[in-house]
């Protein structure tokens, strides 16, 4: 069976003033349709820059991202992104940033009608249908984040990638929007690549968790595969062993194997290399002499 | 009982606090709206009217208030009265020429214009007229110039040094050049503007064409990329991208350098008019200074409060403006 979406042998490397600086190294990875696919790995280490090679924002150096057989090399709308910080416009209310996307991609396929009914449907889907006629400035972060879900979920992508979605969110908030998009996940069954920080959102969501080992060269560490049923209710899983295994397995992963130990390893090794080289000098000069 | 009384004298100064309060926060955002403002004229209306009873000049005292107050009523009385001749000329005109076609039925009778010496209104409403002119013609270059530049790295580069060496240009140096232009280039038979209006209008569009070149080039080419991003993934146009995102997201840049500009358009156009003699208040400062009567600096004292106070106005209007178009009301500013 073809997948539907690989990432083969995918590298990139950044060119910076001091030199290219290689991000990633060999990332593969393939995602059946209508998997849930987490991205979890320490800050810096590189997910935003493979979410933006997926989405065609970014280009490898080598290797490359095959959909549905066709490569990848621009965005387009089948590959829907939602921003970690939103973006919605801020001059266009919550149906029209909704409208612009439907717009763009159902030119000639819907009626304005159909149109009209689409945005509302989409907004529907993130509860949203109260605000849509409000600015971005005049709803709640929470609401911007669920507009920026309902403009990528009503452009039908085949891919939905979604970059720390909830990221800026209250606990509460969060939780709530993590209900709201298993709800549309099981009707849609979307293809979906989601960066997180958070280890319960990675299990509670996810049929497969992706764990991405440090920077720089970062590329996939291990692969979870998330074997819960659904409907999953947040509530009953915190005492299911199996759920907490699979938490215990990401934050070993994060936190024994990948621990981010490099400042204070760093400076050790750095003292240490210091201390000899004190050490060696005048033994070095005695040479010379 | 104690109890009882001391939650009454509780909620009894709880009140009392809150009504003081309230008359108290009342009061400050009066004298911080009115009250301050109206001390601060009074202060300097005081200071004017000391200050100017030390200054003696060639033409008598420096004007004070009271001075400045009779000037502005004369003014006004001379208007008036020019008006009134005005309309005199054109009803004796008018007679005239009834009468002499109810002899002659042939005859075709002439309109003569009326050729007063125009008032301080009149040039106040040259001004007005000259200043929006101008600002409209260099707004109607400098936008969508500025919007090619913006997403033209390259037009930028080539153009930036052009601009920054033309923006500092004072209009005294222009002017010359703009009034030589003028009479070589519009030579009609029927003119339908004046020379003098044409050198003045240019000469202002000249020099206030820069800050709305520039603040369009920058809004325009500062467009965030989480925004040039999510129309890339809309697959966008080169047109909409241009006409959804980048217009609208440097809307609240463009009116920063229009208000810029209106605001330098006024100050060049009165003293190009003082200079070039063209009919508007600079004429009329000028011809007040030449003219150098007791009343002469009373008038300019005039001239001066009022182009001051039209300069406010103009700001305002463009600011009330900015306000209505533009999405980011964070980005207004005073
Ligand atoms: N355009 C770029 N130019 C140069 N370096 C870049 C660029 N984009 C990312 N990097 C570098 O690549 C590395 C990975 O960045 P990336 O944004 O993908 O991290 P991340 O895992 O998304 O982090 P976070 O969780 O904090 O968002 C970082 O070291 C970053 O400095
Ligand atoms: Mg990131």
């Amino acid at each position: 069976m073809t997948k539907h979406l690989e990432l083969t042998g995918v590298s990139i490397e950044f060119p910076t003033p001091k030199g290219s600086f290689k991000a990633l190294d060999n990332v593969n990875l393939k995602i059946a349709r209508g998997e849930f696919v987490s991205l979890i790995g320490h800050s810096g280490c590189g997910k935003s820059t493979v979410l933006n090679i997926v989405a065609g924002l970014y280009q490898s150096t080598t290797g490359g991202v095959v959909l549905d057989g066709k490569e990848v090399n621009e965005p387009g709308p089948e590959r829907a992104v939602v921003f970690q910080n939103h973006s919605l416009l801020p001059w266009l209310t919550a149906y029209e940033n909704v409208e612009l996307a439907v717009k763009q991609v159902f030119k000639g396929k819907k009626s304005k009608a159909e149109m009209k009914a689409w945005i509302e449907h989409n907004l529907e889907l993130v509860h949203m249908t109260h605000a849509m006629h409000k600015r971005p400035d005049e709803i709640s972060g929470g609401m911007k984040q669920r507009v920026g879900i309902a403009r990528a979920l009503a452009m039908e992508p085949k891919v939905l990638l979604m970059d720390e979605p909830f990221g800026a969110l209250d606990a509460l908030t969060r939780a709530h929007l993590q209900d709201s998009l298993m709800e549309i996940q099981k009707d849609l069954n979307n293809t979906v690549i989601m960066i997180t920080h958070d280890v319960d959102e990675a299990v509670l969501l996810s049929d497969r968790i992706v764990m991405m080992t440090n920077g720089p060269a970062a590329t996939v560490g291990e692969i979870l595969d998330i074997e819960l049923e659904r409907p999953r209710n947040r509530i009953q899983l915190a005492d299911d062993a199996q759920y907490n295994h699979y938490r215990h397995e990401v934050l070993s992963f994060l936190y024994e194997k990948q621990r981010k130990v490099e400042d204070i390893g760093q400076h050790r090794s750095q003292k240490a290399a210091a201390d000899k080289a004190q050490e060696t000098a005048p033994a070095k000069k005695q040479a010379q002499a | 009982m104690t109890s009882i009384r001391m939650t009454l004298a509780g909620v009894s100064s709880i009140a009392g606090v809150k009504s003081n309060d309230t008359l108290g926060s009342w009061f400050k955002r009066m004298l911080g709206t009115l009250g301050l403002p109206l001390l601060g004229l009074a202060v300097f209306l005081f200071i004017w009217q000391a200050g100017a009873k030390q200054i003696d000049t060639s033409l008598g005292q420096f004007p004070g208030p009271t001075q400045v107050y009779e000037q502005m009523s004369s003014l006004y009385a001379e208007h008036i009265s020019e008006r009134e001749r005005e309309a005199d000329f054109y009803q004796r005109q008018e007679a005239r020429n009834a009468e002499r076609v109810a002899k002659d039925p042939s005859y075709v009778p002439k309109i003569r214009e009326y050729t007063g010496k125009p008032t301080f209104f009149d040039q106040i409403g040259t001004s007005l007229v000259t200043v929006l002119a101008g600002f409209a013609i260099a707004a109607i270059i400098a936008i969508p110039l500025g919007i090619c530049i913006g997403l033209n790295a390259s037009l930028y580069a080539a153009l930036n040094p052009i601009i920054q060496l033309f923006k500092p240009v004072s209009p005294l140096a222009w002017l010359p050049l703009v009034t030589m232009v003028v009479s070589a280039a519009y030579v009609t038979d029927d003119p339908m503007f004046a020379k003098s209006f044409l050198t003045s209008l240019f000469t202002v569009a000249l020099c206030c064409l820069w800050p709305t070149l520039i603040n369009t080039a920058v809004g325009v080419s500062a467009v965030s990329q989480d925004l040039q991003n999510v129309s890339k993934v809309l697959r966008l146009s080169w047109m909409t991208h241009v006409v959804k995102i980048v217009l609208p997201s440097s809307v609240p840049m463009i009116f920063t350098g229009l208000r810029l500009s209106l605001g330098i358009a006024w100050m060049v156009l009165i003293a190009a008019e003082m200079l070039a003699q063209n009919p508007g208040l600079g004429k009329f400062v000028w011809d007040e200074f030449q003219n150098g009567s007791s009343d002469s600096l009373g008038r300019i004292m005039v001239a001066v409060l009022v182009i001051g106070l039209i300069g406010f106005l103009l700001d305002r209007i463009m600011l009330l403006l900015q306000r209505r178009v533009s999405w980011d009301k964070n980005a207004i500013t005073r």
